[in-house]
């Protein structure tokens, strides 16, 4: 017999018909050389470029690999093009609107005393000056910041034990009673609320109990708390139904109580799920409007007490500034005080998320070995 | 430190449907007890009622009565956690605590129900409790890593470990090494014959040669058909129930001939 021996061959049989992995590459250089050629004909701009490009792009990938790989592997070279395009389309307002808070935002937030200073004293002169003869853009958001913060933790601590219990309710002791059945009914009629009725509730609510005029912090918890309630349900709900039952049973079958069972074994079991639910539910509510300008008013001062008087946050200032500039004449520095809170309320809501997940991570059951 | 269960005219129901029908049983202590029968024939549910758990299932309920030395479970007033601490179950699968370590997991019982216990007393009844579910020399460099990240083997060992911790009168093992390889299953059969020193043991087991290696007595159950309720159709020594069965059901399983 004879010893066999190794053939040697520049491409494996097993990849005979393949486009080669630079194939895309080369595709796309080609393709955004064309779309700009084109584009300069009837008058060059980008996104016009990149979506001429993008349509070439796929035509020449899918129709090269329909040639040369055939129609299979053309048409999952299609549908790799579209997802990737809809992704790509899914982001553009996401980076569109992250940057122009940026480009407009940064001029605010660089003012030194912007987060430090409220809008005391800070009248329609100084702007007309800042306009006029160059002067620095004066005033700040500190009394909105403080406005914010506190309203959104007073609305967290009415909403999280409340939406919580709730949710240990539907889940351990519902058993899809009526009772737990109508829970479940409200909660999603509660998540479609437009946020000015919560307002609105609110509002009337304080002023037939406490007095008319009632605007304060609280109210305006109240309110969110509204808003944040069937989101902490809901994600609480999901987060303890996929606590395993065969957990429930090992703490029952040692002879532990339901409600120790449920405090000791299943919270804990979630509690990752559960932060990181409230935490979004506190990304959503941070940055509502409507409810906050009928329930807390609108303040250009500081005020750290939530049940007296009125209060600002974030949201209202950006609403008051741009709408009734603080100078009339000159709306360019109230302008950009509303861009600088703009940029520091999606900051909030990033630092948020990133808390959110951080949370779960620190939570999550631990494994290794 | 173990008690007999004798079980009198006991009907079990989901809802209006009759799970298990009319069983009489009983079932010795420090022994080991083993229930064999094909799948859905109601052994895992008749075991279930043996500690009231089969009650956290919504709509289950029995008739009938199941007396732990005399007391009867299900009689008025008894309150199925006391039940439950003096009968501990083991599971199919196992299922540590996540979020515990595996010292944690073994003192499940104790802190879960908030009894002070000292350090001292606490790590005597770690490692008596471990050694009695002869998985201390495995585990006793890493106790405080998270029993999660045991072999499977090794996490229904700790299961163990976490239910003898309790000190109850009877354990129940609910198929405890179908999910588990032979090594594994070894382990806990040579676990199980240790037991049977200081406990009642009580077992559900697929597996015939397991039933036929570890019990003292073995049940037969079977079910006439689906929608039919299971029913004991033969109870006695082990070693008679593989030799000389007096049912023919009973032999034609045990042999192999069953459907």
């Amino acid at each position: 017999m004879t010893a066999t021996l190794t053939p040697v061959k520049k491409r494996s049989a097993l990849t005979k018909g393949q486009l080669p992995k630079w194939a895309p590459y080369l595709v796309l250089g080609i393709a955004l050389v064309l779309g700009a050629a084109i584009l300069a004909l009837i008058g060059f701009n980008a996104l016009g470029w990149g979506l001429v490009s993008a349509i070439i792009f796929a035509i020449g990938l899918v129709g090269w690999s329909g040639a040369v790989e055939g129609s299979r592997r053309a048409k999952d070279k299609l549908a790799t093009c579209l997802v990737v395009g809809a992704f790509l389309i899914a982001l553009l307002p996401l980076f569109s609107v992250i940057w122009t808070v940026l480009v407009n935002g940064l001029p605010g937030l660089m003012d030194p005393g912007f987060l430090t200073t409220s809008m005391n004293g800070v009248t329609g002169a100084f702007d007309n000056k800042t306009v006029e003869e160059g002067a620095p853009v004066v005033g700040g958001i500190f009394h909105a910041l403080i406005g914010t913060l506190l309203i959104t933790v007073l609305a967290t601590i009415i909403s999280v034990p409340v939406g919580l219990l709730t949710a240990v309710y539907l889940v351990e002791y519902g058993n899809d009673r009526p009772l737990a059945r109508a829970i479940t009914f409200f909660v999603d009629v509660m998540t479609g609320i437009p946020s000015i009725v919560a307002g609105l509730f609110a509002a009337a609510f304080f002023f037939a109990v406490v007095g008319p005029g009632t605007k304060t912090g609280a109210v305006a918890a109240v309110a969110l708390s509204v808003l944040m309630i069937p989101v902490v349900v809901r994600s609480s709900e999901e987060m303890l139904k996929i606590v395993p039952n065969e957990l429930r049973e090992a703490a029952y079958a040692l002879g532990v109580r339901k409600w120790r069972t449920i405090l000791k074994v299943v919270i804990p079991t979630a509690i990752s799920g559960i932060a990181s639910g409230v935490t979004l539910a506190i990304a959503r509510v941070i940055g509502e409007t409507a409810p906050i300008l009928v329930t807390a008013g609108f303040a250009t001062s500081i005020n750290y007490n939530v049940f007296s008087g009125w209060m600002a946050s974030l949201p209202t200032f950006i609403y008051t500034q741009i709408l009734n500039p603080t100078s009339p004449s000159n709306p360019d520095p109230s302008s950009q005080r509303a861009w600088g809170a703009a940029l520091v309320l999606i900051i909030l809501v990033m630092v948020l998320n990133l808390g959110a997940r951080l949370i779960a991570r620190m939570f999550a059951p631990k494994t290794g070995r | 430190m173990s008690k007999r269960i004798d079980v009198k005219d006991l009907n079990v129901y989901y809802g209006k449907f009759l799970a298990v029908e009319d069983v009489n049983i009983n079932i010795e202590a420090k022994s080991v007890t083993a229930f064999i029968g094909p799948s859905g024939c109601g052994k895992s549910t008749f075991l279930r009622t043996l500690n009231r758990m089969h009650e956290v299932i919504p709509g289950a309920r029995v008739e009938g009565e199941v007396l732990l030395d005399g007391d009867n479970l299900y009689g008025p007033g008894v309150d199925p956690v006391t039940v439950r601490s003096q009968i501990g179950m083991v599971f199919q699968r196992p299922n540590p605590f996540p979020t515990m370590s595996i010292r944690d997991n073994v003192l499940a019982g104790v802190k879960l129900n908030n009894q002070k216990m000292s350090k001292g007393e606490a790590d005597v009844l770690v490692e008596r409790s471990l050694q009695g579910a002869n998985l201390w020399n495995e585990v006793k460099d890493r106790l405080a890593k998270p029993g999660s990240g045991l072999s499977g083997g090794q996490q229904q060992r700790l299961c163990i470990a976490r239910a003898i911790a309790v000190e109850p009168q009877v354990i129940l093992m609910d198929e405890p090494c179908s999910a588990l390889d032979p090594i594994s299953t070894l382990a806990i059969e040579d676990l199980i014959n240790e037991l049977k020193d200081q406990y009642t043991v009580v077992i559900v087991t697929h597996n015939m040669q397991q039933a036929a290696r570890v019990s003292n007595k073995t049940a037969f159950f079977n079910i006439a058909g689906t929608g039919k309720p299971g029913r004991l159709i033969e109870y006695g020594d082990t070693h008679t129930m593989f030799s000389n069965p007096t049912q023919k059901a009973t032999e034609d399983y045990v042999s192999g001939r069953f459907g």
